[in-house]
C-alpha cells in the first residue's frame, strides 16, 4: 500500500515554481523561472549550478522558509506550508547555536519532538557517536573545526530522523580533506538509512560521487537544463580512479561549462 | 596589582592633607574619614538608607530590564512596534534623564515610587537599544534551522532570537547599571528624605565632611563592586563564545 502510494506521489514535486529575488537596494532578479522537478521517495538527487543560478533558493522554498509566488510545491501530495520536522535541514555554514553544546545542539530538535529526556539523551549520544564527536559532547561549537561543525550539524539533522535531507553545499566551507571524508560518511549514513536526499553543489565530482542522479541548472534565470542518471558503484572507495566516473564528471560538466561562463 | 594606583592615590590624600598642603575644611584626612566610616557603619542610620537606596535601585533597574528588552526584541521582530518606539526611542534616548528627577517627583512625590521611576525611564533605553541591535541581528540560518525542528514562531522567538541578542542586550544592561547609580544618587541628594544621596546632602549641610566623604567613598565602591560583579557573571553567562 504504501509502496504503491510513493509511486504514484513523489516524494518533492516541484511544479513551474517561479521566484523573483528583492534586494533592498538595486534591481529585482529573476532567480529562477518555472523550475519543474520530482523526486521519489529515497531517492539522491544533486542540484548543481554555477553560483548565483538560484539552486540554494529552490532548497529554501521547499524547505519552506521563502514564500511561494508562482507553481506550487508539494510534500507527498500536500503543499509545502512552511518549514517542519520532516524536512532535515545542513546548511553550507553549519548553523549550529552557538550557545548550545554539541550535545544540547543535537537534542534540540528531540525536544521539539516532544521525547521523554531518557530517550532524548540516548538518540543524542547515538548520533553524535555516528558522526564520530564522541568526547567532545560538551564543547561549544565555537571551540570546534569546520568539519567537526559540520558533523555536529549533520548529527543534529539526523536525530529528528526526517524523512527528507535538504543540504544546502554542506561541504562547501570545507577543506578538500575533510570533504572528501565527509562525503564519504554521508554516503555510508545514507546506505544505512536510506533517505530522500536533494544536495545542493557547485562541484561536479561530488555531485557524481554521491548522487544517483544530478540536475543541472542553468544561470540566471535559474532553470532546470538537464537530468543525468548516474549508475556507478558508489560503495567503492576509489570510484575517482574509475574511467567511469570521469566520463560522467565530463559529461556533467560539458553541461555546466557554457552556464558558468555565462554566470561570470 | 592592578589597583596599586589606587593605593597611590589614597597615600598621596593623606599625605597633602597631614602636611598642610590641602585645608581641612576643603579635604578631610583619609584616616578622618575612615574613622567616620566606621562610626557610621556602626549606627542603624546608614544600614536603613542603604537599604532604600538598594531597594530603589534594584526594583527601577530590574523593571528596566524587563520591559527593555521586551520592547527591543519587539521592535526587531514586529514592524508595528518599531514604527511606533522607534521615533521614541530616537527621541528620549540623548535625553539627559536627570531632568526628570523633578517630573517624577511631581508625579510620585518624595518618596520610593519617583526614584523607582525615574531609574526605570532612564535605564531602560541603552537594554532596549542593545536588545533590538541584538535581535535584529540574529542569523537568518538559525531561525531558519529552529523552525525546521519543529520550533513554532514564538518557541523560535526564545529559543534564537533572544540568546543571539544577549550579548549586545548584557552590553546594554552595564550601561544602565551604571546609569542607575547616577540616577538614584543625584535624585536622593536633590529631593529625598532617605538614601545615600540624602545621607551626603545631610551631612554636607551639617558641616560633618569626615562622615559626607565616607558615604561619597561607599557609594563609589558599591558601584565599582556592583560592575565588577557584573562583568564576572556576564562572561560567565556568555562563555559559548570562544
Amino acid at each position: 500500500m504504501v509502496d504503491s502510494k510513493a509511486d504514484s506521489v513523489k516524494q518533492i514535486a516541484v511544479e513551474r515554481v517561479s521566484h523573483v529575488y528583492r534586494p533592498a537596494r538595486g534591481r529585482t532578479v529573476l532567480a529562477l523561472d518555472e523550475v519543474s522537478l520530482e523526486i521519489g521517495a529515497r531517492e539522491f538527487v544533486a542540484l548543481l549550478g554555477p553560483s548565483g543560478c538560484g539552486k540554494s533558493t529552490l532548497l529554501y522554498l521547499i524547505g519552506g522558509f521563502l514564500p511561494i509566488e508562482k507553481g506550487a510545491i508539494r510534500i507527498e501530495g500536500a503543499p509545502v506550508a512552511g518549514p517542519g520536522p520532516d524536512r532535515g535541514v545542513v546548511f553550507q555554514h553549519f548553523a549550529l547555536f552557538p550557545w548550545r553544546t554539541v550535545r544540547a545542539n543535537v537534542r534540540y530538535g528531540l525536544e521539539k519532538l516532544g521525547l521523554p529526556r531518557d530517550e532524548q539523551e540516548r538518540r543524542a549520544r547515538h548520533y553524535i557517536e555516528m558522526v564520530g564527536l564522541k568526547g567532545f559532547e560538551d564543547s561549544y561549537p565555537s571551540q570546534l573545526s569546520g568539519g567537526m561543525k559540520q558533523r555536529a550539524a549533520l548529527a543534529r539533522t539526523l536525530a529528528v530522523d526526517p524523512k527528507m535531507l535538504l543540504m544546502d553545499e554542506p561541504f562547501g566551507a570545507l577543506d578538500a580533506q575533510t570533504r572528501s571524508l565527509m562525503q564519504s560518511e554521508l554516503f555510508a549514513i545514507w546506505q544505512q538509512t536510506p533517505k530522500t536526499v536533494l544536495f545542493v553543489t557547485h562541484d561536479v565530482q561530488e555531485a557524481v560521487r554521491l548522487a544517483q542522479r544530478v540536475v543541472v541548472m542553468s544561470a540566471r534565470p535559474g532553470k532546470i537544463k538537464a537530468s543525468v542518471k548516474v549508475e556507478l558503484d558508489r560503495g567503492d572507495p576509489h570510484i575517482y580512479r574509475s574511467p567511469a566516473f570521469a566520463e560522467k564528471v565530463d559529461e556533467i560538466w560539458s553541461l555546466v561549462r557554457d552556464e558558468a561562463l555565462k554566470a561570470q | 596589582m592592578k589597583y596599586l594606583p589606587l593605593l597611590l592615590l589614597a597615600i598621596l590624600w593623606e599625605a597633602v592633607v597631614q602636611l598642610g598642603l590641602v585645608s581641612r575644611d576643603l579635604l578631610p584626612s583619609l584616616s578622618d574619614v575612615a574613622r567616620a566610616g566606621w562610626t557610621l557603619l556602626r549606627e542603624g542610620d546608614f544600614w536603613t538608607n542603604g537599604a532604600a537606596s538598594l531597594y530603589r535601585g534594584g526594583m527601577g533597574l530590574a523593571l528596566a530590564i524587563v520591559v527593555g528588552a521586551v520592547l527591543g526584541i519587539a521592535m526587531a521582530w514586529w514592524r508595528p512596534a518599531n514604527a511606533v518606539l522607534s521615533p521614541l526611542v530616537e527621541m528620549f534616548y540623548p535625553m539627559p534623564k536627570s531632568a526628570l528627577i523633578p517630573v517624577t517627583v511631581i508625579w510620585l512625590g518624595f518618596g520610593d515610587g519617583s526614584k523607582i521611576l525615574l531609574i526605570f525611564l532612564g535605564c531602560m533605553l541603552p537594554v532596549t537599544i542593545g536588545a533590538f541591535n541584538g535581535a535584529r541581528g540574529s542569523d537568518r540560518v538559525l531561525v531558519w534551522s529552529a523552525r525546521s525542528m519543529g520550533a513554532s514562531r514564538l518557541r523560535m522567538l526564545w529559543d534564537v532570537v533572544v540568546p543571539s541578542a544577549m550579548p549586545e542586550m548584557l552590553n546594554g544592561v552595564r550601561t544602565a547599571l551604571a546609569l542607575m547609580f547616577i540616577l538614584l544618587v543625584s535624585s536622593e541628594l536633590i529631593v529625598a528624605r532617605q538614601g545615600l544621596g540624602y545621607l551626603i546632602g545631610y551631612f554636607g549641610a551639617d558641616g560633618n565632611y569626615e562622615t559626607m566623604f565616607a558615604v561619597v567613598l561607599t557609594v563609589a565602591f558599591l558601584g565599582f563592586a556592583a560592575d565588577r560583579l557584573y562583568t564576572l557573571l556576564m562572561r560567565r553567562a556568555l562563555a559559548w563564545r570562544d
